[in-house]
């Protein structure tokens, strides 16, 4: 079996690793570093990844991409609360969002795939061979839309997701792998963009899920906002400056913002230096730790209520926790260790790197999966209750939350009127009573024989699979007959969509490597006709005027050659140009020859 | 907010039918064509064997249908079997198989969910050995009945009265009384399911065929029916009261 890697997907790192004898390890890029940015940006020279997108954040912010996590699986009335702090611009299609990069729109998983394809680039050049397998992780809080855009950016990248597995989970399964723990865990997941609690049982091997929390819209990124805020009400304030009007400056703050929170970690204070627009100077100001934390403790508190609703659904109290594992990049806070502490009434764990964890578990899920590791077993949940909507716009729950996946139910649907054809199935999933307050999955129609009321009987089973995605099929009871169900998402990509995706990620891929050999053809084109002109006006006397005609011939088709897309033509050209310019060529060196030499010819002089 | 602990009644969907006739089907093989006899890979091929609908949960662990279990035992099993049947380790496999393992895991994850919890399991046991489980709900213990209607109005007294004024504060203190009795009668209906439970093992444990037995374990069934009934009402009423009064 062809080798699987393990690749941790973040809002605002991505990483990619794999099982080396035994012991999982982050695939570093040239530049040493195991993180990449997740961060695309639309150049004049195409699409970015990385760190040198990063740099466009500040010089380009409208091209640039990032924190495309926290848009996928969601519709645009999702997000319009934090619209306004995006420099790029937003728009919406088939329940999708899209991302304007210049002339095109993308979808998110189109935008997470060109980071999947960096990934995979990275761990092709490391490994020397092709990666076309991976794990991918996600939150663990992730909905089924979420899940499945994740895994519809992979299969766009040209990865084929084996499984999906939850970040706090694969958490787990790297410390298991170290540390051969026994008992119940906590690990409290702080990530760039979105918050998971989940709390495992560990023993001889089985990592058994007991629950999990969370918020997917809760992450480094709202702490981050929090500064920014306080800046620009600052510079605001002092200097008269709405710095709203400039997204690149927006830009600045929010990573100067990122800057001065991770330095306090450390530090106890930081000098905040921002340049501002028009020539108005520098704002500058202190940040103390105190200050930070009187800013955030809201946000860091809200992480604290999944934890509790956790516990209560494992029916644990907080002392039954036996050990509590950081992970995620916000963790380094103290002010996070510290409520953590008290809430477990012990100090946590974070030997392993918390950047760098999810992604090595991956790699530890990726390796079961080959069957490299026998003895390890995860045995996760479904975040979030499964069911549908009954009369009168009421859920009714079919899976609960936290059961043990893969689950399945089935139940059995009939019609009301004599006749009737169809019966409309509409999925949900959250926790609340009425339908619509809980997240709409799909809608489908179920086909039914027309018979009399009540006599029809079709049973539907809802399988939630060991990715958490759900699958549904109908049989009729009557007939045994099992029916195929067109199941259309809410917010998501239909099948068709992707296919197109990954069919265009293709093109774009051969699209994106000839405009690259275009360019440098036409670049070679323009330096072969300035030299030749060059050489034509100084050694026209050289040759004959028959050949200077010619030259002048090839030059001109060259000319016409460079301004057309075949690369092929103009290489065509270039050859006719030097051959019918090979003489003047001679003559010109031996020219210069003879001037320095004295009268000696070239072939004298071999 | 859902409470998803012991409360049966939120289950009945993955229970099959009306599976009357439980013993593990003698089968062929799907691959090999070979007669598999009973446990969940043929003898021949060692190919996964789907779990049968018409397995029921005890069989499915290997279990007697008693209802009193020892929970690191049904664990131990559950454990056995998630690594028997777990996707995880069907990647390699065919699609057949990968379907059977996705299929018997689905089942042993409900099958656990069920015994692991005693009121579950007794519910499904009744639904195994009488039906219709479903007949299980919500009926009001008739000792009870005027004293819950009183609730009623009590509550929806407190529900329209001002919470900070003087009946407000008496009609809360009348309904902490009333949810510290209902809970009481819960812990009463709990205590009692459990005698009928050690009663339903011993019955089954000497196993005899008389009539005597047979009208035994239609009373053990019938009892425990309407206290799980009971209990499902004043757990619901119990729920309320906390939803209101906090």
């Amino acid at each position: 079996m062809s080798r699987i890697v393990g690749i941790d997907l973040g809002t605002t790192n991505s990483l990619v690793a794999y099982m080396k004898e035994g012991h999982p390890c982050v695939i570093p890029g040239r530049n040493e570093r195991t993180m990449v940015p997740s961060v695309v940006a639309m150049t004049d020279n195409g699409l970015i990844v990385g760190d040198p997108a990063k740099e466009h954040l500040t010089r380009n912010p409208e091209r640039t991409v990032y924190s495309v996590k926290r848009f996928m699986g969601k519709a645009l009335e999702d997000v319009q609360g934090e619209l306004a702090y995006f420099p790029y611009s937003l728009t919406e299609q088939g329940g999708v969002i899209r991302i304007k990069l210049g002339e095109k729109s993308y979808s998110p998983p189109q935008i997470s795939a060109m980071i999947l394809k960096e990934l995979k680039q990275r761990a092709e050049e490391h490994l020397g061979e092709s990666i076309t397998k991976a794990v991918i992780t996600v939150p663990a809080y992730f909905n089924d839309s979420q899940r499945q855009a994740t895994k519809d950016a992979g299969m766009i990248a040209g990865l084929d997701v084996l499984r999906i597995i939850n970040e706090p989970t694969a958490a787990s399964l790297a410390y298991g792998l170290q540390e051969k723990t026994q008992g119940t865990i906590a690990v409290y997941d702080f990530g760039g963009g979105t918050f998971d609690i989940s709390i495992l049982k560990l023993k001889n091997g089985i990592f058994e899920v007991l629950a999990t929390n969370g918020d997917t819209h809760l992450g480094g990124d709202d702490l981050d906002r929090e500064i920014a805020n306080l800046f620009l009400a600052d510079i605001l304030r002092q200097h008269g400056i709405d710095l709203s009007a400039y997204p690149d400056h927006m830009q600045t703050i929010r990573l100067e913002a990122e800057r001065a929170k991770i330095q306090l970690s450390d530090e106890l204070k930081t000098q905040v230096s921002v340049e501002l627009p028009d020539n108005k100077g520098r704002f500058t100001r202190e940040l103390t730790r105190d200050q930070l934390e009187a800013l955030t403790m809201g946000i860091i508190e809200r992480t604290l209520t999944p934890c509790r609703l956790a516990l209560k659904d494992a029916g644990l109290t907080p002392d039954a926790i036996d050990e509590i594992v950081l992970v995620g990049g916000s963790t380094r806070m103290p002010l996070v260790r510290q409520r953590v502490q008290e809430l477990f009434g012990k100090a946590p764990h974070c030997e392993i790197n918390p950047d760098e964890v999810v992604a090595l578990g991956a790699a530890v899920q990726a390796d079961i999966l080959s069957g490299g590791t026998t003895d390890m077993l995860l045995l996760d949940v479904t975040p979030l209750s499964l069911g549908i909507e009954t009369m009168g716009g009421v859920m009714s729950s079919l899976i609960r939350r936290n059961t043990t996946i893969p689950a399945s139910a089935k139940e059995m649907f009939t019609t009301y009127v004599d006749g009737q054809t169809g019966v409309d199935i509409h999925i949900l999933q959250g926790e609340r009573e009425l339908a619509n307050d809980n997240r709409s999955l799909a809608k489908f129609r179920l086909k039914v024989p027309p018979l009399p009321a009540g006599v029809p009987r079709i049973e539907v089973t809802f399988l939630i699979d060991a990715n958490g995605i759900l699958n549904v099929k109908a049989s009729d009871m009557r007939t045994g007959q099992s029916q195929s169900i067109e199941v259309k998402p809410s917010y998501g990509l239909s099948d068709r969509e992707v296919e197109q995706m990954i069919e265009d990620s293709f093109k774009f891929a051969v699209e994106d490597v000839s405009a690259r050999k275009l360019i440098e053809t036409r670049l070679e084109a323009g330096a072969l006709i300035t030299t030749t002109e060059k050489s034509l006006s100084e050694g026209r006397r050289l040759v004959a005027p028959e050949e200077v005609t010619a030259i002048q011939a090839a030059l001109s088709a060259l000319a016409t050659a460079k301004d057309g897309n075949d690369p092929r033509a103009i290489r065509a050209r270039m050859a006719d140009l030097e051959r019918s310019a090979q003489r003047l060529t001679v003559a010109m060196l031996n020219d210069s020859l003879t001037r320095g030499l004295q009268g000696k010819k070239v072939s004298d002089l071999t | 907010m859902n409470d998803n602990k012991g409360n049966g009644m939120d289950h009945h969907h993955t229970h099959s039918s009306n599976p009357r006739e439980l013993q593990m089907a003698r089968s062929m093989c799907w691959h090999c064509q070979s007669e598999v006899s009973g446990e969940y890979f043929c003898d021949r091929c060692v190919k996964v064997q789907p779990v049968s609908k018409e397995t029921d949960y005890f069989t499915c662990f290997g279990f007697p249908r008693r209802l009193t279990i020892d929970p690191s035992k049904l664990e131990a099993k559950f454990y056995e079997l998630s690594r028997a049947f777990h996707p995880d380790f069907y990647q390699n496999k065919s699609e057949t198989e990968q379907t059977i393992s996705l299929g018997n895991s689905a089942t042993l994850n409900s099958a656990y969910r069920t015994l692991r919890d005693p009121i579950q399991r007794a519910e499904y046991l009744l639904d195994l050995e009488a039906g219709a489980v479903k007949e299980i709900r919500n009926s009001p213990p008739a000792d009870l009945f005027e004293e819950i209607l009183e609730l009623q109005d009590t509550l929806n007294e407190y529900r329209a009265a001002d919470r900070t004024s003087e009946i407000g504060q008496q009609l809360r203190a009348k309904l902490q009384a009333e949810q510290l009795t209902l809970e009481q009668r819960k812990q009463d209906m709990e205590t009692g399911l459990q005698q009928l439970f050690t009663d339903w093992d011993a019955l089954q444990d000497r196993g005899d065929a008389t009539s005597q037995s047979r009208t035994e374990r239609d009373r053990l069934l019938k009892q425990m029916r309407e206290i799980l009934s009971n209990r499902t009402y004043v757990k619901s009423i119990v729920n309320d009261l906390v939803a209101t009064i906090g």
